[in-house]
């Protein structure tokens, strides 16, 4: 029987389906890995408890201490109670439950999306669920991965599966070669302004063309980590032989003759030739240079040697009027460069940015320079793995010596859950995924960069790239 | 999961596009391990101004919000749903919702209604000229009435009849559960589990 030509996200739906919904009724889809942290699961597991039930599925759940967690003095209880009360209560509810679970202080901890692919939990043609909007991170595997609701999480525990309705999908196409000092974080913002912050509601987006091609895994989660930020329920890109040799070595990856079966699988994981999508967008990959936001939505970004915009030129009532609160919360001058926007923090880190690749990047820009008077710098490890990883490279040494600190692993600055955020009227460079008012803590004001730009941006003291430095040298 | 047909309640005007989960609550709220409570924390920066429209006397006590478009964006957390239900909203109206709000809405017992942004404005200028007026929306037939005006709503049909018939989804799904043992059986070997390899 011939089948119509499909996409990489319909095939991993269609592969999933317990059961078909009829009429209005949607899709019940079975769900491969469920990643879960303290702050999204303490009611999911009260729902259980209430109602009797147990985990349906603990080997194909696992937990780890992140949002919460302070990174520094991690062998001390953590001081703020009400954080204390939720990592114990998840604590409880994994060993109650049965879930396999790292916590704070432990090899394998971190923030839940850099902890499911070192693992190798992530493969490609899964569905991955979280309770955590940033689990779009897992479609750089080629996997079906989104964020979900505490009901859903409850639902998920008790059932292994979701009720779900199709998604449109999305064509982000990406071709030719990124410039130098160009990341995958600037791709990904560069998309998000154009499609706006809402522009990928009710899609999957599968990133594809020769600039995706070459990414490494870890460029390409920092792409489908921010899908969200667009709006998307989740970003995908087929799996090729990047990915499988970034699998292959992995605790949790298949071996012998599964490897081989996988491999034989995960090579059908891609868009047919002749299959549609609903809605296309093409970006050359010469056009996108250092990009970093101005404003209070990841949408609202531009070249970093561009200047802030002048709201009164936006014609759309909303879009102006919504510039005009964001230049006031972030206290910018219309036509300012955003070169001379001085920061007092530089975070580096977060689902987004705190891999190794990461690290190495921006101790790159950092080796014999010193981090500004003016700007403290963070440098937050996603996971104690990353963290041990990179102090084998001596990475950490690099960090110190340029005087920025260097930290456990953690969600850290990302948002304001835990000890490190910013004081009010703070004004950050961040690795992170979002600059909404009050993220990085009340009052702070997020620009949002990559970490090449967070280095030199920790060097000058103001926005910038790393060619900025070496013209100053 | 309560039954939602129809409610009727004072009309708050929040003419704010972009109403991102970490304004309806901020993060640092999110450390309780309750279900409930967590009404102070709605749009808690916002409410720190006295002249923000919930601290208006007549919005005070309102129970159906008329936001701007792309309300929800941003995190999943569903405590932003549970803050808008503590603080006794039963009724989120805006043209255009983010993905994940909207089914946490749904599954809470909040209506997320969408709305033409036409008539979201015809409401916003409602009620800020009579400040106080009552909205009343109708599940059974999708409708918005406050004053002389009437406006339609869409919300999907599934989410509607769960909604009016005040169904857990848990309980849905369990009704099918032969269909996941049956599909659990089909699943290939070499998928992982998180059983720790030694």
């Amino acid at each position: 029987m011939a089948t119509q030509p499909r996409t990489l996200a319909e095939k991993v739906w269609d592969a999933h389906v317990v059961r078909r919904g009829s009429g209005d009724e949607p899709d019940l889809l079975y769900i491969d890995l469920h990643l879960v942290h303290e702050v999204t699961s303490p009611q999911a597991f009260d729902g259980l408890r209430l109602a009797g039930r147990p985990v349906r599925r603990p080997d194909l759940t696992i937990a780890t201490e992140d949002h919460n967690v302070p990174t520094t003095d991690i062998d001390q209880p953590i001081a703020d109670l009400v954080s204390r009360t939720q990592v114990d209560t998840l604590r409880r509810n994994c060993a109650e439950f049965g879930v396999r679970l790292h916590p704070m202080g432990d090899a394998e901890q971190g923030i839940v999306h850099v902890v499911g692919p070192q693992l190798g939990l992530t493969q490609p043609g899964m569905t991955v669920v979280c309770g955590d909007s940033h689990t779009s991170t897992h479609g750089a595997f080629g996997a079906l991965a989104f964020g979900i609701g505490t009901s859903e999480v409850e639902h998920v525990l008790a059932t292994q599966t979701l009720p779900l309705r199709p998604f449109r999908t999305l064509a982000v196409t990406i071709d030719g070669e990124l410039g130098t000092d160009v990341t995958a974080k600037d791709v990904i913002l560069a998309v998000i302004a154009r499609l706006g912050t809402g522009g990928a509601q009710g899609y999957v987006i599968e990133y594809r063309g020769s600039a995706i091609d070459a990414m490494s895994m870890e460029a390409r989660m920092t792409v489908c980590n921010m899908s969200i930020e667009a709006g998307a329920r989740a970003g995908m890109i087929a799996p090729d032989d990047t990915t499988f040799a970034y699998l292959a070595s992995r605790p949790h990856a298949p071996s012998g003759a599964e490897w081989d079966a996988a491999v034989a699988y995960w090579r059908t994981l891609r868009t047919d030739d002749g299959a549609g999508f609903d809605r296309e967008l093409v970006l050359e990959a010469d056009s996108v240079g250092p990009f970093v936001t101005w404003g209070t939505n990841p949408g609202q970004g531009l070249p970093l040697t561009g200047s802030v915009p002048d709201p009164a030129a936006i014609a759309d009532e909303s879009e102006r009027t919504a510039a005009e609160r964001a230049l006031s919360y972030m206290d910018l001058t219309p036509g300012t460069p955003l070169r001379e926007v001085a920061v007092d923090t530089v975070f580096l880190g977060s689902c987004t940015n705190g891999r190794i690749e990461d690290l190495r990047a921006a101790a790159e820009v950092l080796r014999g320079r010193t981090v500004a008077g003016s700007v403290r710098m963070l440098v937050v490890p996603g996971s104690m793995r990353v963290r041990a990883q990179a102090e084998s490279e001596g990475l950490h040494e690099v960090f110190l010596n340029a005087g920025a600190e260097w930290r456990q692993a953690g969600c850290s600055m990302c948002l304001g859950m835990n000890p490190d955020q910013l004081a009010p009227g703070e004004r950050s460079a961040s690795t992170s995924n979002r600059n909404f008012e009050g993220r990085q803590g009340k009052g702070g004001r997020t620009h949002l960069v990559s970490p090449l730009v967070a280095a030199a941006t920790a060097v000058r003291g103001r926005l910038s790239s790393p060619d900025d430095l070496d013209e100053e040298s | 999961m309560e039954p939602f047909r129809s409610h009727t309640g004072v009309g708050v005007p929040l003419r704010r596009s972009y109403v991102d989960t970490d304004q309806i609550i901020p993060a640092v709220y999110l450390k309780r391990v309750s279900r409930t409570g967590f009404e102070d924390g709605l749009f808690a920066a916002w409410r720190s101004d006295p002249g923000f429209v919930l601290n208006l006397e007549p919005f005070r006590g309102g129970s159906v919000l008329v936001a701007g478009p792309d309300f929800g964006t941003g995190s999943s957390r569903e405590h932003a749903v549970w803050a808008l239900s503590d603080y006794g909203f039963r009724v989120v109206i805006s043209s255009r919702f983010a993905d994940i709000f909207r089914g946490n809405a749904g599954k809470q017992g909040l209506l997320a209604a969408q709305c033409d942004q036409a008539d979201v404005e015809l409401l916003w200028k409602l009620l800020e000229n009579e400040p106080g007026t009552e909205v009343a929306v109708d599940l059974t037939t999708k409708t918005v009435r406050a004053k002389g005006l009437t406006v339609s709503f869409a919300v999907d049909d599934y989410t509607r009849w769960r909604l009016l018939e005040g169904l857990d989804d848990i309980a849905l799904t369990l009704r099918h559960s032969d269909f996941i043992d049956t599909f659990e059986g089909s699943r290939p070997n070499w998928l992982p589990t998180t059983t720790v390899v030694q």
